[in-house]
């Protein structure tokens, strides 16, 4: 009797386990953690790297190699624009920092799209199973994403609160800041999204971001940078790339 | 029942009770990869760039003088909480558990020499009164969004927000969003003041995990003595007069940057502000200062040859170890 007690637990667990309906990434969207909207970047800190371009030659606060230093000292901006490569400085692991608004909408069930308006950038952060496609690296790579849920005590309660986890390959080399501190194209980005709920009724974004490069690295560069959410896109300004502002 | 079962069920329920929270304890190394200049040598004296501050808060700031510091009756001033994301220092996390129940009743934050250890109060105990005492540590409480722990910092003194004199007042408050990421650890500071603020003033930092890292869980002791024999008694106070601060034109000289920007304000830290520089701003020919760390030129003050090899801050001092040693 209380072998099959014991088994009629099992496989009512099992049952309840494997007879959910398939869920989608957007299904398994936390209640309270919406990640989607218009956000607004708060320029707090890094302020002089980030409002302004600074001067060739100013790396404070990354952790570069010498390699990455002698190439650095190298930046020539005009020699960016001859090429076409005014959005080297708005790739995937920069875009964030530079100051503009983001808005990010569900594009289908299993992709989360992420417009940035500096620069006209978009990154695609693709749930499930998801083949990258074959091909050149890009400006914002391939990213895979997926959540980071809060466990529930109890099996059926909806989840509340999450985070999005996302790892980014496949870049086009570029700059990490404007004025020419480089990435290579072996550089690999972690970043986790939180969305806080403030005192005073706002909703904040907080992108923990982990750049991984063995070239021009000597370590993970590791920052977060925050967002507030705004309640229409109306200050939505798109601009183009520039290579020297 | 059988003891399979019981076992199973326990182990269910008891792993669940603690996958409900998120282990923050340990020691959490700084990395300056982000204002490692602020953060490290410190803040240029004027220079109030993103900061929401109003008129009072600029005033106070630019009248300040930091050889308050020196004097006795100001040496073992702590900084105020808020001040956790603007030091050079690691944190350590640690947990008070009820000795009856083993249950965990506040989260233990330290590590910082210069800011008073803090309790957050996880017990739901009721806030001090108005008229109490304010600690240097304030009165925090919090509680569990899914995987981020939420403080909230009240009844602290008044004191400085930056190194540089800008003030903040007993009257702040400050929300913490503390989130853990595996090795990870970001935390968000969402600070009002009433007094000197116009708008929250958010900044957010992450620190990584250091199994070998040394941090202090007790507050340091610290003895005033005299360091500036002129001003011992005295009865000077330290301060710089309205219209006075010699210092206020430095980060225009350094940078370029107009000085409208320099001295701060809500607007400054929205990207509206970038557009109206673009025609404004020309970035200075090289990097003479602070370029990637102190022996970077920094140190030895503009135009001191700068070599590269100092940066990797082999025995000197990086984004990873801002004084040359273990933090």
């Amino acid at each position: 009797m209380r072998v099959l007690g014991l088994w009629t637990f099992l496989l009512a667990t099992a049952a309840w386990v494997f007879g959910q309906a398939p869920t989608t990434a957007r299904s398994h969207a936390p209640t309270e953690t919406d990640f989607t909207g218009y956000w607004v970047s708060l320029v707090t800190e890094d302020w002089r790297w980030r409002m302004v371009t600074p001067p060739k030659g100013d790396y404070a606060s990354v952790p570069l190699t010498i390699e990455g230093r002698e190439l650095a000292d190298t930046w020539n901006p005009a020699k960016d624009e001859a090429a076409g490569e005014q959005c080297r400085s708005y790739a995937a692991p920069a875009i964030m920092r530079v100051p503009g608004r983001l808005h990010i909408s569900w594009q289908d069930d299993e992709t989360l799209r992420v417009e940035i308006d500096t620069g006209r950038q978009t990154r695609l952060l693709h749930f499930g199973k998801w083949n990258a496609p074959a091909g050149a690296p890009t400006w914002q790579g391939n990213t895979v994403a997926s959540w980071e849920l809060e466990r529930s005590r109890e099996p059926d309660a909806p989840v509340k609160h999450g985070s999005i986890k996302t790892i980014t390959t496949h870049l086009r080399p570029g700059y990490l800041r404007k004025n020419g501190v480089p990435y290579s194209a072996q550089a690999e980005l972690t970043e986790y999204w939180d969305v806080n709920r403030e005192p005073n009724g706002t909703r904040t974004l907080v992108v923990t971001t982990a750049v991984h490069d063995p070239i021009y690295l000597q370590r993970d560069w590791i920052t977060a940078l925050h967002f507030r959410k705004e309640p229409d896109g109306s200050k939505w300004d798109p601009q183009p790339c520039s290579a020297r502002w | 029942m059988h003891p399979f079962l019981k076992l199973l069920i326990g182990a269910t329920i008891f792993t669940a009770s603690l996958l409900a929270q998120v282990d923050l304890t340990g020691n959490w190394a700084v990395r300056l990869h982000q204002d490692w200049a602020d953060r490290g040598p410190g803040p240029e004296i004027v220079e109030y760039l993103g900061m929401p501050i109003n008129e009072d808060a600029r005033a106070k700031a630019l009248s300040y003088s930091a050889s308050e510091l020196a004097s006795p009756e100001h040496q073992c001033t702590l900084y105020p909480p808020t001040y956790l994301a603007f030091g050079p220092f690691g944190v350590k996390m640690s947990t008070i558990s009820d000795p009856a129940t083993d249950k965990v009743i506040a989260w233990k934050i330290s590590g910082p020499s210069d800011v008073a250890v803090m309790t957050v109060w996880m017990d739901g105990r009721p806030t001090p009164s108005e008229t109490a005492p304010h600690p240097f540590e304030g009165f925090s409480t919090g509680v569990w969004e899914g995987n981020t722990l939420t403080t909230r910092t009240i009844h602290f003194k008044a004191g400085y927000l930056r190194r540089n004199g800008v003030p903040i007042s007993d009257h702040a408050v400050l929300t913490r969003h503390i989130m853990r990421h595996g090795n990870l650890l970001t935390v968000e500071s969402f600070i009002e003041d009433p007094a000197y603020l116009t708008e929250p003033y958010v900044v957010s930092r992450t620190w990584e995990l250091d199994p070998n890292a040394q941090l202090a869980s007790e507050p340091y002791h610290c003895s005033p003595e005299v360091e500036v024999a002129r001003l011992d008694g005295t009865g000077v106070v330290p301060h710089i007069l309205p219209g006075q601060n010699k210092f206020e034109g430095d980060v225009t000289r350094m940078y370029n940057i107009p000085l409208a920007a320099v001295l701060g304000g809500a607007d400054t830290m929205y990207p509206e502000y970038r557009k109206r520089l673009k025609d404004k701003y020309v970035a200075p020919e090289k990097c003479e200062r602070y370029c990637c760390g102190w022996e970077g030129g920094g140190a030895a003050g503009p135009g001191a040859p700068t070599d590269s090899i100092k940066c990797i801050g082999v025995g000197g001092s990086t984004p990873e170890n801002p004084f040359g040693r273990k933090f």
